[in-house]
């Protein structure tokens, strides 16, 4: 059984699900934003008649299908490592991933497919109406495509809507509702779409930029600015936007994650955030485990506080509370207290298996009643179910320098590309772009940020959340199949080669699209 | 259900003419993805990813009892 498997099998297989996941999302935010932009330019199209909006779209829809073509079915691959390297979690899943992954492959994924066919040979075949509504069905349903995925996501951060049944060892769903309008739920896909509009508006500022840079191009890209810039600038706001919301219920329903995000050791009232920071080794201890410490920092007096309770003066708990310490008040639990009654849960769990292997059906009837059937034993023990596996405490502490900068990498990045695009409007606006060669310059360099700030988001996410697979009911090494890590490492170098190389593609066709230029 | 004939014959020819007149970005870019899913369906899920409690266990009740056994025995691997 499970202390059999070797720890290099969790490794090499949380490594290779990163990889895939990373290069996964390399491809999914530009198709998510830039088929609205191209929606938008099309429409400007149809209500104008101007042929030089039908060649701009036409230019942009030219990099959305290689992005899109490209990117298709890498994300497929996550689906065969649940399998094959993560069977228990998998199992113990059950059909809570069922319903809305059917409702994306059926909704959402055909929506997209047999439109995109429309987009791209249906320009001289359909009406200009029906081109037109094919192209913004392409957009909405990329957009409801990653509605369900990240729906899935949001039940492994906080799982709802569902009871575990120990006779199959599968959560099963009792309330769809809860699981789609999960908190988690809600924030992330919007988090999550807006900052798809945000890395595409760069993209498009940026292959834009390098064309004045060039003297190339003029009328392309002033109005690929003006439509990417105020576009990229609306959802530039409601990344912040979200991201804040997102943050408080981070803090609200794993809060341990939100303390590492910040480096946040010891609770306190007018909390500070950490607007920056560098952390280094040092003395400190959360338990018995060391924990880098700030060797410089710039932070604000009371915004934590403000950020998750709307009250400078509120107390924040910090990594040693919510750990070690817990709540004097019973406002929350500490680790230990969810570890004892997580090995309470895992204990009914044993008896119940027990009786039904003597075929005592009054004694698993009555556990079943007094325990699984029992809504208080699920709210209060069963949901810290996964604590059982935990040999201390300190093991629910997540990376906390890969938290802390991923985090603030994310939102430093995140405020940059507001003035990005608030700058390149006002410019293009006052005639003064073209000229501003250094600018230009800045805009073409957060191409790659953007895509760095969108990676860091999703590192921040998983990460942060160890060592959870699905909060506090399953842990990482307790969700990995029994296979040899040798097999899991060949596949890794084998995805490595696979997706660098479409990655090469990707880009070298991109390059000689963009270098093309417009076609009459 | 009767076929509606014109219709399935110009959904036909709206792909033949897509496909045959197609540029050569997005010829390329076909290629790509005809060897891109062939490698991951015809390689990597066949011989690298096959599904462990599926392969391992005839049904499901044994495949409960696998995961039931490991959740109620285990002592996790150290990190």
């Amino acid at each position: 059984m499970i202390e059999h498997i070797d720890v290099s099998v969790v490794d090499w297989s949380r490594a290779q699900f990163a990889l895939t996941a990373i290069y996964h999302w390399i491809f999914v935010p530009l198709t998510l934003g830039l088929s609205f932009i191209i929606a938008m330019m099309e429409t400007i199209y149809v209500r104008t008649g101007m042929e030089e909006w039908k060649k701009l779209t036409k230019f942009w829809m030219t990099l959305f299908g290689i992005n899109f073509a490209i990117g298709i079915a890498t994300g497929i691959i996550l689906e065969f490592e649940f399998g094959t390297n993560w069977s228990n979690y998998s199992w113990f899943v059950g059909d809570i991933f069922g319903a809305p992954l059917a409702i994306e492959g059926i909704l959402a994924f055909f929506l997209e497919s047999t439109f995109v066919a429309v987009m791209f040979f249906g320009w001289n075949k359909v009406s200009k109406k029906f081109h037109l509504i094919s192209t913004w069905l392409v957009a909405i349903g990329a957009n409801l495509s990653a509605l369900w995925i990240l729906v899935a996501n949001a039940w492994m951060q906080n799982p709802v809507g569902m009871v575990f049944n120990p006779d199959t060892a599968r959560n099963e769903m009792v309330n769809f509702w809860a699981i789609l309008f999960n908190p988690v739920a809600v924030d992330k896909f919007l988090h999550t779409i807006f900052s798809g509009f945000l890395l595409a508006s760069i993209f498009v500022l940026g292959v834009s930029a390098w064309f004045m840079l060039k003297n190339r191009e003029e009328w392309l890209s002033k109005r690929s600015i003006l439509i990417a810039a105020v576009f990229g600038l609306a959802s530039s706001l409601m990344v912040a936007f979200t991201g804040d919301s997102s943050a408080r219920t981070i803090a609200e329903v794993q809060p341990v994650k939100f303390a590492a995000f910040e480096a946040y050791y010891d609770g306190s009232k007018n909390a500070e955030l950490v607007a920056f920071g560098i952390l280094k080794n040092s003395d400190k201890q959360i338990g018995d485990k060391k924990v880098k410490d700030f060797v410089f920092r710039i932070g604000i007096p009371g915004f934590l506080s403000v950020m998750t309770k709307g009250d400078k003066d509120a107390y924040v708990p910090g990594l040693n509370q919510l750990v070690i310490e817990g709540s004097d008040k019973g406002e929350y639990l500490s680790i230990s207290q969810k570890m004892e009654r997580g090995r309470e849960a895992r204990n009914a769990l044993i008896k119940y298996k027990r009786a039904k292997m003597l075929n005592d059906k009054v004694e698993a009837d009555v556990l079943l009643n007094e325990y699984f059937r029992n809504k208080k034993f699920n709210e209060d023990y069963f949901r810290y179910f996964g604590y059982a596996f935990l040999k201390a405490p300190e093991d629910a502490i997540p990376n906390v320098s890969v938290s802390f900068y991923s985090f603030h990498l994310m939102v430093i990045l995140g405020f940059l590309f507001i003035v990005v695009c608030a700058l390149s409007l006002l410019m293009l606006v006052r005639g003064t772009l073209m000229n501003n060669r250094w600018f230009l310059r800045i805009i073409l360099i957060s191409v790659p940020l953007v895509y760095i700030a969108s990676e860091s988001g999703w590192v921040l996410a998983e990460m942060g959340r160890q060592p959870w697979i699905i909060q506090d009911l399953m842990p990482v090494n307790v969700a990995v199949s029994q296979i040899s890590a040798g097999s899991v490492m060949a596949t890794f170098i084998l995805f490595a080669v696979l997706f660098t190389a479409l990655l090469i593609a990707e880009v070298s066709i991109m390059v000689k699209q963009i270098k093309t230029g417009p076609k009459q | 259900m009767k076929l509606n004939i014109p219709f399935v014959s110009k959904l036909i020819s709206f792909y033949y003419d897509g496909f045959r007149n197609m540029s050569a970005w997005g010829k390329k870019v076909w290629l790509i993805i005809i060897i891109k899913l062939f490698i991951i369906f015809a390689l990597l899920r066949l011989f690298f990813f096959p599904d462990f409690l599926n392969r391992k266990f005839e049904n499901d009740d044994q495949r409960s009892k696998y995961v039931l056994e490991n959740l109620t025995n285990s002592n996790i691997a150290d990190d």
